[in-house]
């Protein structure tokens, strides 16, 4: 009888959700467009580098050098400007950076092959309020610029697990467990509390059903529809994106579904804790955003924090599942080389429960 | 005029009165820029270095000793053979690996020197790229210094770079402004969606349906607020900066607030108009979420807009946050001025007119 009692619970709670078929496409497509957007757009790799020159006098080396910048993928030429407008050029945007031939450049060369004198030829001026830019450009830009004259590179590079450093690689498990988390913990976020608000809570109380079923048949359609979107991800990442997943998608999927169940608690804790479905909503789309975005290792590494805030993000589910999913999906490592993780994403999952439950009996008594 | 002066009582005392919004309005943009500043920074410091050396040479003592001394690098020690550095690759340990050669001294100053072979694990393209860029600087920096003992000069003074604006490279420089308007996107945004969505729920709406209130003295009267607790938010953001970080914009204050100005009133009618358009307050947060979401990883806050690809950089054009980025960090790192910003601020103006135009179209008092 109680089963019987407890599957109406969840038809019910289907029914809700169902009957709001906006919200619910809103929930089934937003995944997809967002993972394809970032998929391709997001990434830190620098390219398209506007350059412009400054070259008094326009010598035929000058003018090769700069053909040759020309027709580099990385940079585009914006035009030869004159010295005094450098300081424009940058603050207006127009450029990112600025090489400027000294006025004397073929003598000097030649003075410097011959061992007479040991002075600068060139100078890039970068603006480095982009700092990324400013770096990463300055290597490319000298071995552009500086081949005519150097001795061929002592280096040799390999860049293992992604060797086109393609940006998608990087920034797919961290746009999932992004992702995954906000949606899950938006979803279920209402769910406790709209009840509070529209008073149906007592009703809910008054029947036979215990509190931990009411709870469960809550999260069981929101679990659905986080399946559903975990397979649209997932199914996006290998096809859309060439995401190689060589870690099985097995372990991909077991890991991805600790995580969704966690982020479904973390919205249900959020729910029992909110006195209004506003207030609920603005902790789990609006507090939490930025923490997640931001500590969870997605876009910044996580080694540069200062001593004070390095416990941070040890308390962030995100950061764990994406440390978990790199090494799973992209460098091809099995389960059992996650195991750390997984049992952290767990530890969490059931503390988080717990609290909710907890939480949630205090508030009936 | 006086019906709006009225209505805007009625937002402010709701405002007040709600148990939460104003410890969010004041708490979390403190506690943002007290925190996010240190973590986002793309600098990559602690690299953890394996060197394979098979040279055994005094150069190659060299450079492990030169790499030690690096503030970025973290030599793990006790690493022979290449397998296994690359199992400690495999296991996160290691970043890069640095094998020197056997007999590289000895060929160094031959015609057809040996090379040194750099892998990376690039899962992390970031830390992948620049950590073995950093790695060759220092390698190279070691190597020119031999050499040059050896009465060889190289090329590495060919060029002088100067970077301006930002001297030392800091990244915090370069996200504060960022992360001040994500505080924006967040607050402006969330909270004038939600702000009518609510009177929609309660019920309330229909009172001021049937009361002679405007829709435009109505929508304004909602939107009001936000302007002004988007001003004060971005003051806060600032006198942390500038307290905490001690950054200051080297551009006029003017040119800032008035792209603030212009930012907020196009953003709260966004959400405003959202909020029109939607049935219920989930599915108006999670439109605006979606939109935040891509406003706030698309702009250009986070990642360099150019090193998207070209599809992506058109779509871009669309995104305010874009225009508005471009002149905080100009106005605050470089000291830009209004007339070599004026496309931005141009941009940001049309947003503003079709955004609110939308909203209080948008709103129809007949539900």
């Amino acid at each position: 009888m109680k089963g019987h009692n407890f599957l109406s619970f969840v038809k019910k709670e289907t029914l809700h959700i169902v009957r709001d078929v906006r919200t619910m496409m809103i929930v089934l497509l937003i995944p997809v467009i967002l993972m394809i957007l970032f998929g391709f757009a997001i990434s830190t790799e620098v390219n398209n580098l506007d350059v412009a020159v400054v070259a008094p006098h326009r010598t035929k080396d000058i003018r090769m050098s700069v053909e040759r910048l020309a027709n580099n993928p990385y940079f585009s030429f914006v035009g030869y400007i004159d010295e005094k407008d450098i300081d424009h050029m940058l603050r207006s945007a127009k450029a990112d950076a600025i090489v400027v031939f000294d006025s004397d450049y073929e003598r000097l060369i030649q003075l410097r092959a011959e061992g007479v004198v040991t002075k600068p030829v060139m100078q890039f001026v970068f603006d480095a309020s982009n700092t990324n830019v400013a770096t990463a450009g300055a290597t490319y830009l000298q071995n552009v610029m500086q081949k005519d004259h150097t001795r061929q590179s002592l280096f040799e590079m390999h860049l293992l697990y992604n060797p086109q450093m393609k940006s998608a690689y990087n920034f797919v498990p961290g746009i999932m467990g992004l992702i995954f988390i906000l949606i899950c913990a938006m979803m279920t976020s209402v769910s406790i509390v709209r009840e509070k608000e529209m008073g149906t809570m007592e009703v809910l109380l008054v029947s036979p059903v215990r509190p931990i079923k009411i709870i469960l048949a809550k999260m069981i359609p929101y679990f659905v529809i986080s399946c559903i979107n975990l397979a649209t991800i997932l199914l996006i990442a290998h096809y859309v994106l060439d995401v190689p997943m060589s870690g099985g998608v097995g372990a991909i999927v077991l890991l991805s579904i600790v995580y969704l169940l966690l982020s479904l608690a973390l919205g249900l804790l959020v729910s029992v804790v909110s006195s209004s479905q506003v207030m609920a909503l603005l902790i789990s789309a609006m507090v939490m955003m930025l923490p997640m975005m931001m500590l969870s290792g997605m876009v910044f590494p996580l080694e540069n924090l200062p001593d004070v805030l390095k416990p941070l993000p040890y308390i962030v589910p995100a950061r764990w599942y994406i440390e978990a999913i790199r090494k799973v999906m992209i460098m091809g490592l099995p389960l059992t080389a996650v195991l750390k993780e997984m049992s952290i994403l767990c530890l969490m999952f059931v503390a988080l429960v717990g609290v909710s439950l907890k939480k949630f009996n205090d508030k009936l008594e | 005029m006086r019906q709006l002066i009225i209505l805007l009582k009625k937002e402010f005392t709701q405002i007040r009165r709600n148990p939460f919004l104003p410890k969010l309005i004041i708490v979390f943009p403190i506690m943002i820029m007290l925190v996010m500043p240190w973590v986002t920074t793309m600098d990559v410091r602690n690299v953890s270095v394996a060197i394979v050396d098979e040279d055994h040479s005094q150069l190659s003592h060299r450079i492990v000793s030169d790499v030690m001394a690096s503030d970025y690098f973290n030599l793990i020690d006790g690493v022979y053979t290449y397998n296994e550095a690359l199992s400690l690759l495999e296991n996160c340990e290691v970043d890069v690996i640095l094998s020197i050669p056997y007999h590289f001294e000895l060929d160094l100053s031959s015609e057809n020197p040996q090379k040194l072979s750099i892998a990376a694990n690039a899962v992390n393209a970031t830390k992948g790229s620049l950590g073995s860029q950093y790695l060759v600087q220092t390698v190279a920096l070691t190597l020119s210094r031999q050499l040059s003992e050896q009465g060889i000069t190289t090329a590495s003074d060919l060029v002088v770079i100067q970077n301006r604006y930002n001297e030392t490279l800091d990244y915090k420089n370069l996200m504060i402004p960022a992360l001040m308007i994500m505080l924006l996107i967040l607050i402006c945004g969330f909270l004038s969606a939600i702000n009518i969505v609510i009177e929609k729920e309660n019920g309330t709406i229909e009172q001021i349906n049937v009361s002679p209130v405007g829709r435009f003295t109505f929508t304004l009267a909602k939107l009001i607020p936000f302007w002004i607790i988007g001003l004060f938010v971005i003051s806060v953001a600032m006198v942390v900066a500038w307290l905490v970080y001690g950054l200051s914009p080297v551009g006029s204050l003017l040119n800032i607030y008035l792209a603030t100005i212009l930012f907020i009133l196009g953003f709260s009618g966004f959400g405003v108009a959202i909020a029109n358009k939607s049935d219920n307050i989930q599915q108006t947060m999670f439109v605006m979420f979606f939109f935040v979401i891509i406003f706030m990883l698309l702009s250009g806050l986070l990642t360099p807009i150019s090193s998207m690809p070209d599809w992506a950089q058109k779509f871009t054009l669309i995104l305010p946050p874009r225009y508005y980025i471009e002149i905080m960090r100009s106005v605050y790192l470089k000291g830009a001025t209004f007339s070599e910003l004026w496309h931005n601020f141009a941009a940001l103006g049309i947003f503003a007119v079709v955004f609110n135009l939308l909203a209080a179209v948008s709103y129809r008092k007949q539900s």
